[in-house]
């Protein structure tokens, strides 16, 4: 099947001369027919400039754009058939909620009854039918994405962008409504893209995950993928809360003998070949063991209720340690840490990028 | 007196002062236009008048001569309101669509241009009397109420320009963005969804082009011919025709007459005024 959406060798630079600035530096993606694809990465790495210009909002530098495997490029954002989500929802004030859903609808002139009928199917599908004859000022922030939403969803458009659309909720709300997008994504299979600064939001929602910095593409996989194997240091500390612990050390003989060698200690454990190299481990894959040589200081004990994180300061840096409620450990007290030799990552020290063990 | 309510007390005290101030010149004119000629000769000029009389103002309104013309105020307050209502309604609209493309379809050296119409609030009029009679020569348009209603529309743009466009910066870009991707075109941007937001400053310019322009006289005195005066200009003839005797309570009425209009938008849009001028960014 032909791909939905394929981002090829898109560039975007802005000013001139001296003063260019490369937002985007070469991007090329495949977006697959009912995909669920997250752009995720820190503000200004440029993930709103290819989502804008996705939705032809903003013109590529260079690169071709193909929805539905025709190119887009020069098409109006109207003709591209696709919808958006805006991260400030941006109803129109001065129309009642029916209005904003049907107004794509009216602009496409799409028949009256044919458009009173699409309005009560999608706020049925939304719950947001008793809301109708009112405006947007009288919502709340969580009707108001609703009626966003139900915009978008009423032209039944080839492609969905979100851009951001629930960092303006509340904590509770956030989680609500992520988990009601990821019902109505498998209930239209709308192909989606999603640009969010959040990793958990990227995690929960994400058929697949395009982790980008300073404009260009780190890693593009599976939530899974992008948990368990990921491509650079960077990916790995962005995905994830509490982040990886990164211990910087070198590779010491091999096969059985192989052992990781750093600051206060040593662990054996199947390596890269010798060298010098970061080993990246999650909070979960780190343990708390009594008698384990590798020893540090608990500096901080936090209780999330499921899980209790604790801070243990080592010489190879802060290691953060997912135990146990049940814990009990008191700030200043020793600990030994242990390792398995199993969800290991291996990283370059000098370039961040994964090694194959 | 406990200290509050006396500090209270000076306040309205002072209010009222203030209030009686400025009132005062009003309730001369409308006291002396309802006196008659005895009464105003007898010299108490805050008098109330001895009985209600309108003869003045229907002499001001229909008869009271200029010169030799005994028409009253009555033909040059008609071309007022023939110059005033399409110049405030054109400027007004002009002035949305120029703000809009300003504010929301910026293009290369739209903030330049932005700049320069600045220029124009702040030019005396004075500067351009000579050009722009040279350049209503040109249109065949001396002389002529047409002629005013395009000095008019073109003295107001840089205003009604600067008002909306200072509105509609405040107005989220992303409201665009969803009209564009919604399938609407510029001008159907324009008419449903930023239109409908611009009451408040809609309401702000209407009264402030309407009293600018109803309050004119530099260029009603300076392009105008015999049959296009605006009412300013004929209330300055009209007092100035010397005769025997000084109708004072004729002037007055006539004065009257012609600040009418403006007072009136004032008194049922005034609300507005205030509301759009205070009013803040939109909220979505």
């Amino acid at each position: 099947m032909a791909a939905a959406l394929t981002i090829a060798g898109i560039r975007k630079t802005f000013g001139k001369g001296d003063k260019t600035v490369e937002v985007l530096k070469r991007i090329d993606m495949e977006v697959a027919p009912g995909e669920f694809l997250i752009l995720v990465g820190p503000s200004g790495c440029g993930k709103s400039t290819l989502l804008n210009i996705i939705a032809g909002l903003e013109d590529p530098t260079e690169g071709d754009l193909r929805i539905g495997g025709k190119s887009v490029l020069g098409v109006a954002p109207a003709q591209r058939d696709i919808a958006m989500v805006f991260q400030s929802y941006a109803l129109y004030p001065t129309m009642t909620v029916a209005d904003n859903i049907g107004f794509a609808l009216e602009m496409r002139k799409v028949p009256r009854a044919q458009r009173i009928a699409r309005i009560n199917e999608v706020a049925a599908l939304l719950q947001i039918s008793h809301l109708l004859d009112r405006r947007p000022a009288q919502l709340s922030g969580g009707q108001r994405q609703r009626v966003a939403m139900g915009r978008a969803l009423a032209r039944d458009p080839q492609l969905f962008l979100f851009d951001e659309p629930l960092s303006n909720l509340d904590a509770k709300l956030r989680v609500e409504m992520r988990a009601e997008i990821k019902r109505l994504h498998h209930h239209s299979g709308i192909t989606s893209v999603y640009v969010t600064h959040d990793q958990i939001e990227a995690m929960t929602l994400g058929s697949r995950i395009a982790v980008m910095k300073d404009g260009i593409l780190q890693q593009v996989g599976t939530p899974d993928q992008i948990y368990r194997t990921p491509a650079n240091t960077y990916v790995a500390g962005f995905i994830g809360s509490p982040t990886m612990n990164f211990i910087d050390g070198a590779m010491q003989g091999q096969g059985e003998n192989a052992r990781f060698v750093f600051a206060g200690g040593s662990l054996a454990l199947p390596g890269p070949a010798a060298g010098d190299v970061t080993l990246g481990q999650r909070p979960e894959h780190i343990h708390l063991a009594d008698d384990a040589p590798w020893r540090g200081e608990v500096t901080l004990v936090e209780p999330t209720g499921a899980d209790t994180y604790v801070v243990v300061r080592t010489d190879a840096g802060t290691m953060v340690v997912r135990a146990p409620a049940s814990t009990r450990l008191d700030v200043g007290q020793q600990v030994g840490l242990s390792v398995s030799s199993r969800h290991n990552n291996w990283f370059d020290k000098a370039s961040g990028i994964r090694l194959a063990v | 007196m406990n200290f509050p309510s006396l500090s209270r007390f000076l306040v309205y005290a002072v209010l009222l002062l203030a209030a009686l101030f400025f009132l005062a010149p009003l309730y001369v004119m409308v006291a002396t236009s309802l006196k008659d000629a005895e009464q105003i000769r007898s010299g108490n000029l805050l008098s109330l008048p001895s009985a209600f009389n309108v003869d003045a103002w229907r002499l001001a309104w229909s008869s009271a001569c200029t010169g030799v013309d005994c028409r009253g105020l009555q033909p040059y307050f008609v071309n007022s309101v023939v110059m005033t209502v399409p110049a405030v309604l054109v400027s007004t609209a002009w002035g949305a669509v120029n703000g809009y493309v300003l504010s929301m379809w910026k293009f290369r050296g739209s903030e330049l241009l932005f700049g320069f119409l600045l220029f124009g609030v702040f030019m005396p009029f004075q500067v351009v009397l000579l050009p722009m009679s040279q350049v209503l020569g040109y249109l065949g348009l001396s002389s002529s109420l047409a002629g005013l209603i395009l000095v008019h529309c073109i003295a107001g743009l840089a205003g009604t320009t600067l008002f909306f466009r200072n509105y509609y910066t405040a107005i989220p870009a992303e409201l665009v963005r969803a009209a564009r991707m919604d399938g609407a075109g510029f001008w159907r941007i324009f008419w449903r969804i930023v239109l409908p937001m611009s009451v408040p400053i809609m309401m702000v310019t209407l009264i402030w082009q309407f009293t600018n322009i109803w309050n004119d006289f530099l260029f009603g005195v300076a392009f105008s011919g015999a049959d296009s005066k605006p009412v300013t200009v004929g209330l300055n003839n009209m007092a100035n025709t010397s005769s025997s005797v000084k109708s004072y309570n004729v002037d007055m009425a006539a004065a009257m007459i012609a600040g009418l209009p403006t007072m009136l938008v004032y008194v049922l849009a005034g609300q507005y005024f205030v509301k759009g001028l205070t009013a803040g960014a939109v909220k979505g």
